[in-house]
């Protein structure tokens, strides 16, 4: 519901013109309405380019890049057809390809970096719907941006949510017929000013899902979560140790819940909700980070009751634990 | 009066036992159903592992007594598949607090083994006499292992034995407790340690583990004070105490590790080789703020970084942004030719740029000074060996570590096949394909979808 006011912008730009129409129409010729409105499309339009002309921000962007600037990017690459996948802030190859071939049908060095000479062709020969484009991943609609097509056909609602009562208005292709309704309601809303549309999807290192990244993070908080950052890291390397290993099963939740591997596991506290820390950990850890030498075993020295884990050689102590082979 | 207060408190009472006796029962049938549950697990692991044993010998009896090669391959594939079962039914049996690490290995060198020799071209490069040796020697020792185990379970059968209390008697450490499953794992685990590497000829070859040793470093040894000084290089100005504690004996290679507090108060650590005092790592913690410059800034400062510490021809392959926090892979070159195993990780935060991190074991265990061999095989050639259907985006020669981790000279190519991006190997001196990977894009956020 608190979303209501993003359309209000396009809502006030119809009743402008819609205004418009009417005083036309009592005034003369159909001819000049027809011209009327080409006029007052053109206006707009063009208006509506000046406006967003300097959204991109100053960065040089490039692959592995996310948020607003990347949104942007999309939207205009997909505008001419260069980019045929979805809109979503994330600088990933099927984007990195696009720009390529941008660059290389314009003249541009081919290098894959999104600077100042590519973002002014960008500018020159595309349009950025940016509220348009903020309203539908806001309220999580599958959408497209191309141009010469109606914006009301590029939008799919949200699949298992009920299609909300509201239709969406644009500039394009927009005919006095479906204006009235929205006629009350009136007033500029500066989608400028809005805050940076957040990318709806994340970089994930290579050969983990989130859900992964996420299960791990549960074991890494269950077992240390009172250790220094460090210590956390470690037992997320460790964990990623055993998987590499061939004496302990290769998948993520094989290697978690292998009986008797943690205490966490075994009463339980894996299923705490775990902090920031553990993820940035777990993050580190499968970026490669191993702050403990190859361990394939950790214990607590002060509780540990097994008397096998003490014949393992020993590699170094991260805060309460000691890192074995 | 008093007599009737008194029956009530009785009726109470006695609805009260009775009530008490009931909820206990409930939930004692509660925990033995679950318990049973655990049990009927852990019995079905372990049954499904003594059949895949008995299966996995007769499956290599038959591969022994099989002639044409095209009935071969299929049959060593089936060995790695039983191989692989039998490892993810030891996986979830309570064993790991007993060393059964060697019966782990053991199958999984047979399944690596069966699965290299299983997707050969057998008819070009048929199995070698050593190679039925090595079988043979498989053979036999799969018997014995498939005879252990089948003791084991007999006695299993036999006395009724419960699983829940070997992990009970693992966990305690009961030396007292004669657990006839413990006992006969540890035979397990015996006979398997019994068979010395010489026995496994050459199969293993190709499992060796990459050398983790950092043999390829030069200089002398360093000093803990030495060390300390190297690492204040890293952390720029600091007062506080800095910790330095030498490497255990277990670890594969000497190492000091230091920590510090930096004058922000964050803390560093980090670990330094002993000899010639390479940084192996460094990791800051601090909280990162609102991202303050681009990613493509920090990839420049990561760059410097790199120059700055003296890695020579170092070439940025991939940058990723983690929400505030960039991350960047590193690997070296020589006359444009990428290597690789030769990798540098680096992290910078994107709200000031500072470096937060940096790990470069790969480099440090892989960076020697190499003769990249001439390419046997043209451009134009290992172009042919990539599907036709993937539309090639970029080329270039690299050397990379195949399945073998023998350093090959390779052309890499990233092409598109429908919607995604590829990374293809073909190596540049026999036109083999190598390698592909499936390079991945981003995944949606599920928050938002569900």
């Amino acid at each position: 519901m608190y979303k209501n006011p993003l359309p209000t912008k396009t809502i006030g730009n119809s009743k402008i013109s819609n205004g418009r129409v009417h005083r036309m129409i009592n005034r003369s010729k159909w001819i000049k309405i027809f011209i009327g409105i080409m006029v007052s499309s053109i206006l707009l339009s063009s208006e509506h380019n000046l406006h967003e002309v300097s959204a991109f921000s100053n960065q040089v962007i490039q692959k592995g890049a996310t948020g607003e600037d990347v949104i942007e990017l999309q939207s205009r690459l997909q505008y001419i057809g260069f980019y045929n996948g979805k809109i979503d802030g994330v600088f990933g190859w099927r984007t990195y390809w696009a720009v390529r071939n941008f660059q290389y049908e314009f003249g541009l060095k081919v290098d894959g970096l999104v600077g100042k000479k590519t973002k002014a062709s960008l500018e020159r020969v595309t349009k950025y719907h940016k509220s348009y484009v903020h309203e539908q991943i806001n309220k999580g609609k599958r959408f497209t941006h191309y141009g010469g097509m109606d914006l009301n056909k590029q939008t799919a609602p949200k699949p298992q949510k009920q299609q909300k009562a509201k239709q969406k208005q644009e500039n394009q292709g927009r005919t006095p017929a479906n204006t009235p309704q929205n006629q009350g309601s009136g007033g500029q809303s500066q989608a400028n000013q809005a805050p940076p549309q957040k990318p709806t999807a994340l970089n994930t290192p290579g050969g983990f899902s989130q859900n992964d990244i996420q299960l791990l993070a549960n074991a890494v908080y269950g077992e240390a979560r009172g250790e220094p950052y460090v210590g956390q890291v470690a037992i997320a390397a460790v964990i990623l140790n055993r998987i590499e290993s061939p004496s302990f099963p290769n998948t993520v939740s094989g290697v978690i819940f292998e009986p008797g591997a943690f205490t966490a596991v075994a009463d339980g506290q894996i299923w705490l909700t775990p902090n920031e820390t553990a993820k940035k950990a777990v993050l580190d850890a499968i970026n490669g980070w191993d702050p403990t030498g190859n361990a394939l075993y950790y214990f607590n020295p002060d509780t540990a009751t097994n008397k096998w884990i003490w014949s393992r050689p020993q590699i170094k102590k991260i805060g309460k634990h000691i890192f074995c082979k | 009066m008093r007599s009737l207060i008194r029956g009530i408190i009785i009726a109470v009472l006695s609805v009260a036992v009775v009530g008490t006796a009931f909820w206990g029962y409930q939930e004692h049938k509660e925990k033995n159903a679950i318990l049973v549950n655990a049990e009927n697990n852990y019995q079905r692991a372990f049954h499904d592992l003594t059949y895949n044993i008995d299966l996995l010998h007769d499956k290599i009896g038959t591969t022994l007594a099989m002639n044409s090669r095209s009935s071969i391959s299929p049959a060593l594939a089936e060995v790695w598949r039983i191989t692989s079962e039998a490892r993810s039914s030891v996986g979830q049996l309570p064993l790991t607090l007993l060393p059964f690490n060697k019966t782990e290995e053991f199958l999984a060198e047979i399944g690596e083994f069966s699965y290299r020799t299983a997707v050969r071209d057998l008819d070009k490069e048929p199995l070698t006499e050593e190679e039925y040796q090595s079988l043979q020697t498989l053979y036999n020792q799969a018997a014995e292992i498939q005879d252990e185990l089948r003791k084991v379970q007999h006695l299993v059968l036999e006395n009724h034995l419960r699983w829940m209390d070997v992990e009970l008697a693992l966990a305690t450490d009961d030396e007292n407790a004669d657990n006839t499953i413990i006992d006969g794992f540890k035979t397990v685990e015996k006979t398997v340690e019994g068979y010395a590497e010489s026995d496994k000829g050459i199969i293993f070859s190709g499992m060796q583990k990459r050398d983790e040793n950092f043999k390829y470093l030069e200089g002398k040894t360093i000093s803990k004070n030495e060390a300390i000084e190297i690492a204040k290089k890293y952390g720029r100005e600091n007062k506080g105490d800095i910790h330095v504690e030498e490497s255990k004996k277990g670890a594969d290679y000497g190492f000091y590790s230091i920590s510090y507090k930096d004058k922000n108060n964050v803390e560093v650590n980090m670990d330094i080789t002993k000899k010639g005092g390479y940084p192996i790592w460094f990791l800051k913690n601090r909280e990162v703020g609102k991202q303050k410059i681009s990613l493509n800034d920090a990839a420049n400062r990561a760059i410097k970084f790199i120059n700055d510490n003296n890695f020579e021809s170092m070439e940025m392959f991939e940058s990723a942004q983690y929400d505030n926090v960039g991350v960047f892979t590193f690997v070296s070159t020589i006359d444009n030719v990428r290597i690789y195993p030769d990798a540098i990780k680096i992290k910078v935060a994107l709200d000031d740029g500072s470096i937060l991190g940096f790990s470069a074991e790969e480099y440090l265990s892989s960076h020697h000074v190499r003769e990249i061999p001439k390419a046997k095989v043209s451009e134009a050639e290992a172009r042919k060996e990539v599907n036709p259907n993937v539309k090639i985006m970029e080329n270039r020669l690299a050397m990379i570590m195949n399945d073998l981790n023998e350093e090959v000279l390779v052309y890499e190519y990233l092409g598109v096949l429908g919607d995604d991006t590829y990374r293809i190997f073909i190596n540049a001196i026999s036109g083999k394909e190598e390698k592909v990977e499936k390079l991945k894009d981003a995944e949606p956020i599920y928050e938002d979808l569900v």
